[in-house]
């Protein structure tokens, strides 16, 4: 939870600070640092979407927006918020999307190694700055819970060895099992038990 | 044990008897599948000399009723109505003198118990006695004095004598049964007495705690708890708390004792594979038991310890199989569904109850030792999970959803008298029975 809260504080500073720079990028920075900070923006305006906090946002800038030296001097420091606000999203898609599986099943089916590529991707991407993650097993609670817990486990290994094969380091990846213990939705559905049967990714 | 805190000062088999042995247990064979409840009248005890105290005629209540409350509890009696008695209040029958059998047998009664309670100061002066009627005799006869607080313990005793008497078995009156349950925010392990009596907890370790496993001398809990973040295994002495773990990487869970040995099995996965070890009590690994690729979970011994049951998913479901523990060869037992876990080997080792899945519920079936015609306990209420036979084979403690959130049932091993135990705050799962739990 603290981390999601960093993650989300970090986006809050990095973003009214990229549209800022984006906006006036035209008048004042090269082209090429230009074209990244568009794209970039892009980016930060989806993320502040989802935060919802498009009018804070647009206050900070509308302010900032009649100093045009304290711009310049920021320039250095965005480049490295730049860095972060890539690093914290890629941690967020990390954690975010669950591998889901099928009842009784530990098997990846395409849907599932997908999200598995994706994930060794943004690892592989920060593997300089060693992020580690446990992969957790769980199960829904339609099976009986001794038999679930050793599930949960088969689900976080062959997360994990997926994950393994494309290179990345097996001691970055700790896994657990909690078997049906730790339902995300505690509903008696077809919709609750699809949720609840996943391997799920927290940084360390 | 606290638990078994009791003063007899002297218990006595009362000289009246009339030279009936009971060396026969033919009232009940618990082994009947067509057991037939046998009526039995349990007449308000007697207050003694000092009748007209009201304490002592609620005394003679409450001690009649535990009485007749745990005897019903064993599903081989029917109970009679009281106030279908044509006893004479005037004239206390209790003794086999003063006994009109003529009066039980009009009333449908074969059995009845009779008894006096009196207060000496702080303790108690009990008699109870055990009558067939149509025979016009005395079956049992006993005398306590105990602590007033006790009156309980004495009733489980004499309720003990009177199942032993009728099936030279003592019952499960000095049992307990383990648990798991939601109540304190966690899942955590309780323990209750064999009615579902006194509950109290006995695990605090504000981490969920799982499948508790009872020793065969009773004096041992192991389980699993995430109590240090990843599912390891504890085992604790129940007399002084101590408590050894086995903690290796993975999954370290599913313990069961080896019967008459201070020793258990557990699945632990630290090689990379799910496999059952054998272990001594204090956690070290005696030897591997099982070597299949997949999930080997929830061994169960049997009695004599020569065979294990488990289950393992190395036909791609899980199933339960039976591996001789000296040859180490392996049959499948469960061949109907794709679904059956949590094996229970009965007390004399001739049947298995497990937990089967068909159409998305679990339900409880027996199984012999040949695979075949398994019996099914349980339809069509919610889910029942967990079986968990009693030590003297007559009773099931399993859980329910059938009212909703989990609880734990008890049943015949007939799958007859199915009832809730108790009715506790939040959900209650993984009941396990003690074994007997003798005073020493």
């Amino acid at each position: 939870m603290k981390k999601k809260l960093l993650i989300v504080l970090a986006l809050l500073v990095a973003v009214p600070a990229l549209l800022l720079f984006a906006s006036c990028g035209k008048q004042t920075v090269k082209a090429d640092i230009g074209e990244a900070a568009d794209t970039l923006s892009d980016k930060g305006a989806s993320a502040s979407d989802s935060d919802s906090s498009d009018s804070s946002g647009s206050d900070v800038t509308s302010e900032s927006l009649t100093d045009a030296q304290s711009l310049q001097k920021s320039a250095g420091p965005t480049a490295q918020e730049r860095m972060a606000m890539e690093k914290a999203e890629a941690m967020q898609a990390l954690v975010n999307e669950d591998v889901r599986f099928d009842f009784d099943s530990a098997a990846l089916n395409e849907r599932a190694q997908e999200i598995l590529k994706k994930k060794a991707t943004y690892l592989e991407k920060y593997s300089a700055a060693y992020v580690t993650v446990t992969i957790e097993g769980h199960c829904d609670d339609r099976g009986t819970n001794e038999y679930n817990l050793a599930l949960g486990e088969k689900r976080a290994q062959s997360a994990k060895n997926f994950l393994v094969n494309l290179g990345i380091a097996s001691s970055r990846l700790k896994t657990i099992s909690y078997g049906e213990e730790k339902p995300v939705d505690p509903g008696q559905n077809e919709g609750a038990w699809v949720k609840n049967r996943r391997a799920h990714f927290i940084i360390q | 044990m606290r638990y078994f805190r009791l003063f007899i000062v002297f218990v006595a088999a009362l000289l009246t008897m009339t030279g009936i042995s009971f060396g026969g247990y033919d009232y009940i064979d618990i082994n009947s599948p067509s057991i037939r409840k046998m009526p039995i009248a349990v007449p308000l005890f007697k207050s003694g000399s000092v009748a007209t105290n009201s304490d002592n005629i609620q005394l003679s209540k409450k001690g009649s009723d535990m009485l007749s409350g745990m005897l019903d509890f064993t599903g081989y009696f029917k109970i009679l109505d009281r106030d279908s008695f044509l006893e004479n209040p005037l004239k206390p029958e209790t003794t086999l003198q003063t006994v009109d059998f003529r009066n039980w047998t009009t009333v449908g009664a074969e059995l009845l118990v009779t008894g006096t309670i009196q207060a000496k100061g702080n303790d108690l002066e009990i008699e109870m006695r055990l009558f067939d009627t149509t025979k016009a005799s005395q079956l049992v006869g006993k005398k306590y004095r105990a602590d007033a607080n006790d009156l309980r313990q004495i009733m489980r005793l004499f309720a003990s004598e009177i199942v032993y008497c009728l099936t030279g078995n003592r019952g499960v009156f000095d049992t307990c049964i383990a648990f798991v349950s939601t109540g304190s925010g966690n899942k955590e392990i309780y323990i209750c007495d064999f009615d579902g009596t006194n509950v109290r907890q006995f695990t605090k370790n504000k981490a969920i705690t799982l499948f508790p496993a009872w020793s065969s001398d009773g004096k041992w809990l192991a389980y699993t708890s995430y109590l240090k973040g990843n599912p390891d295994l504890y085992i604790k002495n129940i007399a002084n708390n101590s408590i050894s773990s086995v903690a290796k990487k993975g999954i370290n869970i599913t313990p069961s004792w080896m019967p008459g040995q201070f020793a258990l099995a557990a699945t632990l996965s630290y090689s990379g594979d799910q496999d059952i070890y054998l272990m001594t009590g204090d956690g070290k690994i005696i030897k591997k038991l099982t070597n299949s690729t997949g999930s080997d979970v929830s061994p169960a011994f049997s009695p004599n310890g020569k065979k294990m049951a488990f289950v393992s998913s190395r036909s791609g479901t899980p199933q339960i199989y039976i591996q001789d523990i000296d040859t180490g060869a392996v049959q499948r037992l469960t061949f109907n569904g794709r679904y059956n876990t949590q094996p229970c080997w009965s007390h004399k080792g001739d049947k298995i109850v497990y937990c089967g899945m068909d159409e998305g519920r679990h339900n409880i079936y027996i199984i012999g030792l040949d695979g075949k015609a398994p019996v099914q306990l349980t339809h069509n209420e919610g889910n029942n999970e967990s079986p968990s036979w009693s030590p003297d084979g007559s009773l099931i403690v399993f859980s329910s959803t059938r009212e909703g959130p989990s609880r734990i049932y008890v049943m015949t091993s007939y799958g007859t008298d199915q009832r809730r135990l108790f009715a506790i705050s939040g959900e209650q799962t993984n009941p396990k029975w003690s074994p007997r739990l003798v005073n020493k």
